[in-house]
């Protein structure tokens, strides 16, 4: 026990590791930065056709939001890279996979909170620009939404943050992202604590930041 | 100008308008009072359509309410409204919420927009609030920006829906007074208010609603002096 412990201090994996983690993180920050920017794309129409008076409209969207968050990513992601490039015949790279599986699982969390951004707007602001002569389209465009967005800026971080962890699953369709190499570097060196600390750090660096910011911005959009 | 005929709404299996027929003619001050539930609140909404109509008509310039092909946006456009919670928009600042309308609905350059505006501004009063957000006006000030907001769209009426019941007292008079010199300027104007002072000054006519209906009309002196209808006397004695 001791002497692992004075091994784990002057181990080699420190460093070896590094060009590992740089190399996979630059593909984790890409696939979730990507990813959630097409899911605030999708969740902002099944957001708000969640609103729709249209009950057609209405039921597309529950499906959606309701089978996705009814399902683990891990599985959506396998259904995707393996049994639609199969079925459809089309070839995703895992990078393509890994980035429509976040944007449609981040999709389906971010029109919820495109909901409730929205619903929690008083209905006078959108009685006031309707009295004034504006469509219900520019009502929620200059009125409603510049509003609700402002609200949903706390919870779509938080997805963010989620989202980064959750692109660790895509090791298993051998998407190149830093938990990928780092079980590459495990396999290939057999040492395993010093590695998998690291990887716990690589997460840790973005993620402990984003929160700290988040609750900053937090703070300032209560006042 | 405004012509109802036989208005009927319902919430659901509850009926808050119950056969309303009334008219509102140029320039006139329409004041319509009543107890609180009576549906003052929801005749006045149904004039721009923020409710729909359930039965019933309401023509304004010779177009029907309830004419299919009628264009909802450009009708609220000739109606003013002015709110009892003001409902300005928080994220802009006064000026903003002024010129939004003039800019997005009928299409005026931002120029003539802020300029038309900041006349407004003034003539409520405000026009040292202009770059400010509503966040830092008091309720008498926010009440008239939502004024000049609704009037920017130069509305051939202006209904008011309780503008002084969300005020302090002080305050009030503020409001009040930049509706006075409204009617002054001869706009026609529906008023659904609690105060009876105004009323009674301003108003060239009087509706006393309860109960989704119109118990009792006429000139302010008669309603308030020498009211006919048993619930109208109720409903005045106890405002004294």
């Amino acid at each position: 026990m001791i002497e692992n412990f004075t091994e784990i201090f002057t181990s080699p994996h420190w460093v070896n590791t590094l060009p590992f983690i740089l190399k996979g993180l630059q593909l984790t920050l890409i696939v979730t930065f990507v990813g959630v920017f097409f899911g605030f794309i999708l969740g902002s129409i099944f957001g708000l056709a969640r609103l729709s008076k249209s009950k057609v409209i209405y039921g597309i969207a529950t499906v959606y939001i309701e089978v996705v968050r009814g399902t683990p990513i891990l599985v959506q992601a396998l259904f995707l890279y393996f049994a639609v490039s199969d079925f459809f015949g089309i070839n995703f790279t895992a990078l393509t996979a890994g980035i429509i599986a976040i944007a449609i699982n981040a999709g389906a969390y971010i029109a919820e909170i495109v909901r409730g951004g929205v619903e929690g707007i008083d209905k006078g602001q959108a009685e006031a620009g309707r009295s004034v002569g504006l469509s219900s389209t520019q009502t929620m465009r200059y009125i409603i939404w510049p509003q609700a967005f402002k609200r949903m800026i706390p919870p779509l971080g938080n997805q963010f943050i989620i989202s980064l962890k959750d692109t660790s699953i895509f090791a298993v369709i051998s998407l190149g992202e830093v938990t990928y190499l780092m079980r590459q570097y495990v396999g290939t060196t057999a040492e395993t604590f010093v590695p998998y600390i690291m990887l716990c750090l690589a997460y840790l660096i973005i993620t402990i930041p984003s929160m700290v910011f988040l609750r900053r911005i937090e703070r300032r959009l209560d006042v | 100008m405004i012509k109802v005929t036989d208005l009927h709404k319902s919430f659901g299996a509850t009926e808050v308008l119950k056969g309303i027929d009334a008219e509102i003619k140029e320039q006139e001050v329409l004041c319509v009072i009543g107890p609180s539930g009576s549906g003052k609140s929801t005749f006045l909404r149904c004039i721009n359509l923020l409710e729909e109509i359930t039965a019933g008509d309401i023509v304004i310039d010779g177009e029907s309410l309830m004419d299919p092909k009628i264009d909802i946006n450009e009708l609220r456009s000739q109606v003013g409204m002015v709110f009892q919670h003001f409902n300005l928009f928080p994220h802009m600042t006064v000026l903003n919420n002024v010129t939004l309308g003039p800019m997005k609905v009928k299409g005026i350059s931002e120029k003539d927009a802020e300029k038309l505006s900041l006349d407004l501004l003034e003539k409520v009063g405000l026009s040292d609030k202009a770059y400010v957000y509503p966040g830092s006006l008091s309720g008498g000030q926010k009440q008239r920006v939502a004024i000049a907001r609704a009037l920017a769209m130069s509305p051939k009426v202006m209904l008011f829906d309780e503008p002084t019941s969300a005020l302090d007292p002080e305050l009030v008079g503020d409001v009040l007074g930049a509706m006075k010199d409204l009617a002054n300027e001869g706009m026609t104007m529906v008023v659904v208010t609690h105060e009876m002072g105004f009323a009674r000054e301003m108003g060239d006519r009087v509706l006393f609603m309860d109960e989704g209906k119109i118990m009792e009309e006429g000139r302010p002196e008669d309603i308030f002096d020498n009211p006919q209808h048993k619930r109208t006397q109720e409903f005045l004695s106890k405002l004294l």
